[in-house]
């Protein structure tokens, strides 16, 4: 059968897997309990959050108790962010240029309370050094948010050597919390937060082939940290409000997937992802790879993400062309889509305007398959050249 | 066994039409609404058709809902967010003592941030007083919150003249309808409110998803989650978009048929208090005996323990629940009923049933069936002394608020 529809468009949101559906269409149909209320009805719902919340526990290596289901990612990451108590000393935050709107807005909000916020620059492949973060530290540092892996362009940050300035810090006595926004991360690379020593880790379900309206915060044991929403006191007191049973049951279904099948993930995604790039770049002259270059060797390129160029064009343009053939693409990332012009991402990564303007995203998924990354490749080089003739 | 859910103020069964509407947007519609392409433009046209649904439930417009995650996120959103940008205004918010956990400790929340807060008394069925609330008001305050009508009593509260009140005086007023919402008439023009908080798993809907309506022109901004440009501003996230269709279809299923499924509920409900208050020597009825919500009846047992009335129902096949859901386990009694001035002992024996749209006569005379030797079983086992009566104290000295409820 000829392909007519290819998603490719998996870090604004996939498509839940079926098992997903069922856990969450039993649990509106069946278990539709108040986790708090005492019969049986609210025990089974419970039992639903707790078999979930293990489930999400696994697949992060990570004890239950230490898992915060919010109602999306950008809670868990406003949890974090604005949650953390900065202590006696605390007045400075650090980030880096290239996060989620999530984490750049919420260290806005800190600015606004008076807090210092240094936003780390990023090189040409949009990754942070480091050394300039063991530079920026100050004795009044009590945050540090950095994501894992950027959702424009799939730079991968170097964790473990930030783990290692972290540490050294702590060591020499420096009371700090990192958190790292590991929402493009979770499922397609290896997420072990206890090894690393992060405090706070923001992840979610329909990135993950969850479904919606459902995220989670890991907080490492003895953090301080303080609730956004006040009320009945639901997750140990950081979150209140009606657990999300149904959205809850089908996160811990996808976060099982992810325990068991996670570390296949990279496998399965770099091949596709190399083909494509490798395919776009052969295909049409002047397209460049945005970000880290495309290589198993590589470990700062993500599997998943390819941001391309296309100089010249406009990346919007490109976007509904390559919609008329069946193809789902983003300029960047959704939820600053059609928002300000130019990603901050890209801005932040150096690159010249005309690169800026022309990049769209592709990013994959498991459940895509050679045939369709070839779909994509011819399509995007024949679309890219009916438009080159339009407006070159 | 048979199987009795008496307990829809925790939450409601989601309807079949519901469910099924959710399924598409779990399934092939699973775009992200931000996104441009086709999959996110069909998602984000159902997200605004539901916004209308919920919109038209409430008499609003459509620009005037925004979605969130449920109930207590709609109450923090409202009472943080109005009373961080009106601060220069004023610092006094007033609210009732027998408010919902959401409300009361946001509100105490920001009494520790250099906000007043007065906490309303109600008299013994629950109710405030429209005395008791121009006497609070001063020129500093700028936020009202006053529920519509309670969860653990279903007293329902004189919003209109409440809401009146602070119009007059320029006062934003905030409601907390979720358990009115599909039981009364909820309209937000004749309630005369600024702000009002809904929830979807109350109202047939699933959980995991609210809305706040905020009346256009309201002094308000968004304080609690930053992130991306979702809902105009006013609540970053990636919208639960199959929560969203289902509160939209909740909604308008819940004024479809409120004035039918009211009426049937208040013959059940009236059956039941009777039956109960008959049959069961040494019990009252707790909250209004008249202005209480169509499916809500809620008793305090002398000399019983509620959590063993509790239990033992739930053996029989019967949930029901002491109070609110969310402080269930909680050793404390019920801040309401203490605020009514029901005194500790009485109010430890406290039990709610709450109806709906599948009881049916059936049920209630399971229960009377069942509930009679319960009581009395428990109460040959009370060590609470049957000699002394207990007396009513009329001072809400005890109304404090407990901060966390312990699961």
């Amino acid at each position: 059968m000829a392909i007519r529809e290819v998603y490719l468009d998996n870090s604004a949101t996939t498509r839940p897997l079926p098992e997903v559906v069922r856990a969450v269409v039993d649990a509106l149909e069946n278990n539709y309990g108040n986790p708090s209320s005492l019969h049986r009805k609210g025990v089974e719902a419970g039992r639903v959050v707790t078999r979930a919340r293990e489930a999400v526990a696994a697949s992060l290596g990570v004890a239950p108790a230490e898992i915060v289901f919010t109602g999306a990612g950008s809670e868990a990451v406003n949890l974090a962010i604005k949650g953390a108590r900065p202590g006696k000393r605390g007045r400075h935050v650090i980030t880096t240029a290239v996060e989620h709107h999530a984490v750049l807005n919420a260290c806005a909000q800190l600015k606004e309370q008076g807090i210092e916020v240094t936003v780390l620059p990023v090189d040409a492949a949009g990754v942070v050094d480091p050394e300039r973060l063991a530079a920026e530290l100050r004795d009044d540092t009590y945050l540090v948010s950095i994501m894992y892996v950027n959702n424009e362009v799939g730079a991968v940050q170097p964790l473990v050597e930030i783990a290692a300035v972290i540490g050294a810090a702590r060591k020499a006595g420096r009371r700090l919390l990192w958190h790292v926004d590991a929402v493009q991360a979770y499922g397609k690379l290896p997420l072990r937060p206890r090894e690393l020593g992060v405090d706070l880790l923001s992840i979610s379900a329909h990135k993950v082939h969850g479904p919606k309206g459902v995220g989670a915060l890991y907080v490492a044991p003895h953090t301080p940290l303080q609730p956004l929403v006040a009320g009945g006191g639901q997750e140990w007191g950081l979150r209140s409000g009606t657990e999300n049973v149904p959205g809850i049951a089908g996160f811990g279904v996808a976060a099982e997937m992810i325990a068991r099948e996670g570390h296949l993930a990279a496998d399965r995604l770099r091949p596709l992802k190399k083909r494509l790039v490798e395919g776009i770049l052969a295909a049409v002259p002047g397209a460049v790879l945005n970000g880290p270059a495309c290589d198993k060797e590589n470990p700062r390129c993500a599997p998943h993400i390819a941001n391309i160029s296309f100089p010249g064009l406009r990346g919007e343009i490109l976007v509904h062309s390559l919609e008329g053939r069946g193809i789902y693409v983003s300029t960047g990332s959704a939820c600053s889509s059609g928002k300000k012009p130019g990603s901050h991402v890209l801005q932040a990564m150096g690159l010249k305007e005309d690169v800026v303007e022309g990049a769209i995203r592709f990013s994959l998924s498991i459940t895509n398959t050679e045939e369709e990354i070839d779909y994509a490749v011819k399509n995007t080089a024949a679309v890219v050249e009916e438009l080159r003739a339009l407006y070159g | 066994m048979r199987r009795v859910y008496f307990d829809h103020s925790a939450t409601t069964p989601v309807r079949p039409e519901v469910a099924e509407e959710m399924q598409k947007y779990l399934t092939e519609n699973f775009g992200n609404p931000t996104s441009l392409h086709y999959f996110g433009r069909q998602v984000r046209k159902a997200v605004e058709e539901a916004r209308e649904k919920v919109a038209a439930s409430i008499g609003a417009k459509p620009d005037e809902i925004v979605f969130n995650s449920g109930g207590t996120e709609s109450d923090n959103m409202a009472i943080h967010g109005v009373a961080m940008v009106n601060k220069n205004r004023g610092n006094h918010i007033i609210t009732s003592a027998v408010e919902h956990h959401a409300v009361l400790n946001t509100v105490k929340a920001l009494g520790k941030q250099g906000f007043t807060i007065t906490i309303l008394p109600v008299d013994k069925y629950g109710m405030v007083s429209v005395d008791d609330l121009a006497n609070a008001i001063t020129d500093k305050t700028i936020l009202i919150s006053i529920m519509h009508a309670n969860n653990e009593v279903g007293t329902i509260q004189p919003i209109k003249e409440l809401a009146a009140l602070a119009r007059e005086k320029g006062i934003i007023f905030h409601t907390d309808a979720v358990q009115s919402m599909g039981k009364i008439p909820v309209n937000v023009d004749d309630l005369g409110v600024d702000l009002l908080t809904i929830s979807g798993h109350k109202i047939y809907g699933p959980k995991g998803v609210g809305a706040l309506y905020i009346r256009k022109g309201t002094r308000w901004r968004q304080t609690l989650f930053h992130g991306g440009a979702q809902e105009r501003l006013r609540r970053a996230g990636t919208e639960n978009v199959p929560g969203i269709i289902g509160l939209g279809r909740a909604c308008e299923l819940a004024v479809e048929n409120l004035e039918k499924e009211s009426a049937y509920l208040t013959r059940l409900r009236d059956k039941l208090i009777k039956s109960v208050l008959d049959n069961i020597p040494h019990t009252r009825l707790t909250g209004h005996p008249t202005m209480r919500l169509p499916n809500h009846a809620s008793f305090c047992f002398e000399f019983i323990e509620g959590e063993s009335m509790l239990l033992s129902l739930d053996m029989k096949g019967i949930a029901a629940s002491s109070g609110s859901a969310c402080t269930s386990g909680s050793l404390e009694p019920s801040h309401v009923l203490l605020s009514m001035g029901i005194p500790h002992e009485l109010a430890h024996g406290s039990i709610r049933i709450t109806l709906g749209r599948d009881n049916t006569e059936e049920d209630i005379d399971y229960f009377m069936e069942v509930m009679p030797p319960i009581v009395e079983r428990l109460r040959a086992m009370s060590p609470l002394d049957q000699e002394n009566e207990f007396v009513a104290e009329s001072s809400c000295a005890a109304c404090k608020v407990s901060s966390s409820c312990h699961r």
